[in-house]
This record gives C-alpha cells, structure tokens and sequence, in this order.
C-alpha cells in the first residue's frame, strides 16, 4: 500500500506531538515540586519575615495584603513583585546559592517603610 | 589673601587633565569666576522633622547649614535641594506643616534663585500632591549660562519610578540639544543599581541612562544615600550627595540601612553640602564638599 505524501506528513507531525508531550511529563515527574509559601504583607512587616529555604528547591512565594500596595523585592535572586491589595501576587525562584539574603518593601508606603524588610536564608 | 581663580588653582596642584575634580573646602583660596564659570550648590536630604538620636539637633542642623552657605566669600548662580526636603509622615497636614517650615529656614539663604526637588519623603506618599503646592513643578528643566539642567523625579511614583510619561518627555527634550551640550541632571534616587537590598535605585533608571548616553557632556547629581559617592555608567558621572540631618552607611556595608550613629565627639560628622564649580570653558565641575559648620 502507498502512503500519500500528506499522511506521511500527518503521521511524521504526531509522532514529533507525541514525543514531544511524553519528555514534557517525564521531565515533570523528574523536577522537584516547588514549595509553595504564604506570606502576608501589612504596614510596615510581613508575616512571615524570616525564611529558611533548601538550596536547589524551587519556590513559589504567595504574597498578600489588605493595606496598601506593597512591595516584594529580593535583589540577590532577581525576584520582585507589587502586592496589590486583595490580590495575590506570586513569584517563583529556585535559591542556588546558600546564604542570609534580605527582602524588602520597595514601593514606599508609609512612615515605617524603611524598616519593613524580611531575610531568606538558604541552607545546603 | 592673594586671590587665585579655579583654573590657576588646577594647574598649581597638577589636577588640569581630569573631567571632575574633588576637593574639600580650602580656606585662603577663594574663587574668581569668569564668564564661562559659576558655582551652584547641592544641598540635599534635610529631611525636617526628622527627630530621633542620629541626630540630637535636628531642629538647629537645616539653619546651620544655610548659614554655612551665606557665609561664603564667593555666593553661587544657585542653590538646588536635591529631595527630601522633610521627613515623611502619614499625616498630609503634618506634612504640609514641615514644608512650610522648611521653606521659611531656607527663605533665609542669600541667594535667592533656589531649585527644588522632591524625595520620597515629600512626594511618595502623595504622588508629590503636597510638594507642588509649595515647591512647583517634580520634574522641569532650565538652562543657565549654557548649560542645559534637567530635573527628574523618580520619586512620586510610590514605586521609584520615572515613569514612561516623564521619560517621554526627556527624550523631547534632549532632542533639542547637540550631542557636546552640556548637561546636568538632578535626580533624588540614583538612576543606577547603587545598592537594590537597600532600595538605592530606580527601577526604569536605566531608560533615563540610555536616552542621556549620546550626549558627551553628561552629569548627574543626586541625593538619597547622604554620604559621598561617585559613580560612572559609560562616560555619565554620577556624584551623591551629603545630607543635612544623619548620615548613612557605605553602600551595602551591614545587613540595614540604618543612620551612621550621632558621634558626640564630632557632631555633624558625615552632614554637609557642596558647591559645584562649573567650568563651561573646559565642560567640567570641580566639587567641593562643605561641613554644615566650619571646623
């Protein structure tokens, strides 16, 4: 029987879907499932303020507040996000490096702004 | 007292070649200006109403500092007060009070062509609503003796940013000038990544960057850090300023960015301001830094 060039096609397309979607799950499986933490946020701290994290385990931070708009910024693994009241906003990072890392507030948002910070520490 | 002027003093201590030259304040030189020179003056981060132990005369250290300035032999073209003219606070009349306040100690000062600028302190919490009644304009720009100076507010966007409206702007308004024109920019945050872990930053600072890189002759002065810092992005030089209430620790130097404390040993230690000695001859500014009361 001869194939038509348009089912070799068709049959080549899902072969490359299908392999595709097979290493898209194993590699799924494979990953780490990523912490997922809740942090609320209100003038002028968070809660928490102090992390302790595993390197090498990815991280979703859920971030909340029912003030004002408030800020997450951590610098040293390029992670930043605004917190919009009632909304939650997420970030997601995988700590690579151990170490005492500070977070802060970066959108000014009262007299107490300067000193509403946080620290992630990550561990080996 | 024999009187040398700027470019004589230059050649004398062999500092002639370099774009900005610092130096602190020398008694027995004083300064004759030609037509292509004048002096303006930074002040910066009064931050009035601040009270608490980093500073013991909170309520005596603004007056000092305008008398210092009154008191030089040579007076500027001007004076600009590069943000954080008071401290915050949540209470819009009280904030208002300490404006009004700041602006009668600084009504004392001789020279009389005074530029302000808001700082996080005045304008965040109020989009600057508060700093306009009483200063004007948050962003503007003018030219003096040649010069083309840009103020840029990158702090009433609670967020520190300049914002695509203002950068719109300053892209229209460089546009009307040759790429050897002299300019300086006054901005309150620096527009650089100075220290991100203490919010030393604005966040679209480096759009403003890139729109001043092709221009040859570019200066920015700042604020915020209260210490003396100088800084290059390509050929921009960057210079912050001294502030008038506490000082601050060196960028990034201890986990907080809390005030360098009060040393009663050498009060005001660390405040002061500085005059700029613009040299238009040669486009280049040579900074002095002035205690807030003299040694």
């Amino acid at each position: 029987m001869r194939l038509s060039k348009g089912s070799v096609r068709m049959a080549v397309a899902m072969t490359v879907l299908l392999v595709g979607f097979i290493a898209t799950y194993v590699a799924a499986q494979a990953a780490p499932r990523a912490k997922v933490i809740k942090m609320s946020s209100k003038r002028f701290e968070y809660a928490p303020a102090n992390l302790r994290l595993k390197k090498g385990e990815p991280v979703v931070l859920q971030l909340t507040t029912k003030d004002v708009v408030m800020g997450f910024n951590l610098p040293e693994f390029n992670v930043r996000a605004d917190i919009v009241p009632d909304q939650v906003a997420q970030v997601s990072f995988v700590p690579d490096k151990a170490g005492t890392f500070t977070f802060i507030c970066d959108v000014f948002c009262g007299e107490g702004h300067e000193r509403m910070q946080g620290t992630i520490t990550v561990v080996d | 007292m024999k009187r040398i002027n700027r470019r004589d003093f230059l050649k004398l201590t062999g500092l002639g070649s370099i774009g900005v030259v610092l130096s602190s304040a020398l008694p027995g030189v004083a300064q004759a200006h030609g037509d292509d020179e004048f002096v303006f003056i930074q002040l910066s981060d009064s931050h009035w109403g601040f009270e608490g132990a980093p500073n013991p005369d909170a309520k005596g250290t603004l007056q000092k500092a305008v008398r210092s300035v009154n008191s030089l032999e040579a007076q500027p073209d001007f004076l600009v007060f590069t943000g954080d003219l008071t401290h915050t606070t949540d209470n819009p009349l009280e904030r208002r009070r300490r404006m009004a306040e700041f602006k009668q100690i600084v009504s004392e000062l001789k020279v009389k062509n005074v530029r302000f600028m808001p700082g996080e302190h005045d304008a965040s919490l109020d989009n600057g609503k508060a700093f306009q009644e009483f200063f004007g304009a948050t962003h503007y720009s003018f030219d003096h003796k040649g010069v083309h100076f840009i103020a840029l507010d990158n702090v009433s966007d609670p967020r520190a940013l300049i914002g695509e409206e203002q950068l719109t702007w300053l892209a229209a308004d460089l546009k009307q000038r040759k790429p050897e024109d002299p300019i300086v920019v006054f901005t309150h945050r620096p527009l650089f990544d100075l220290a991100p872990q203490w919010d030393w930053a604005t966040r679209d600072g480096a759009k403003a960057v890139e729109l001043l890189m092709p221009y040859k002759n570019v200066t920015v002065f700042y604020g915020h850090i209260h210490q003396e810092h100088h800084h290059m992005t390509g050929h921009i030089a960057h210079h912050a300023a001294k502030g008038l209430m506490f000082a601050l620790p060196a960028p990034g130097s201890q986990p907080n960015r809390t005030p360098v404390p009060w040393d009663p040993a050498a009060p005001y230690k660390g405040l002061g301001f500085r005059s700029v000695d613009a040299d238009l001859d040669e486009v280049r500014y040579e900074i002095t830094e002035y205690p807030v009361i003299k040694a």
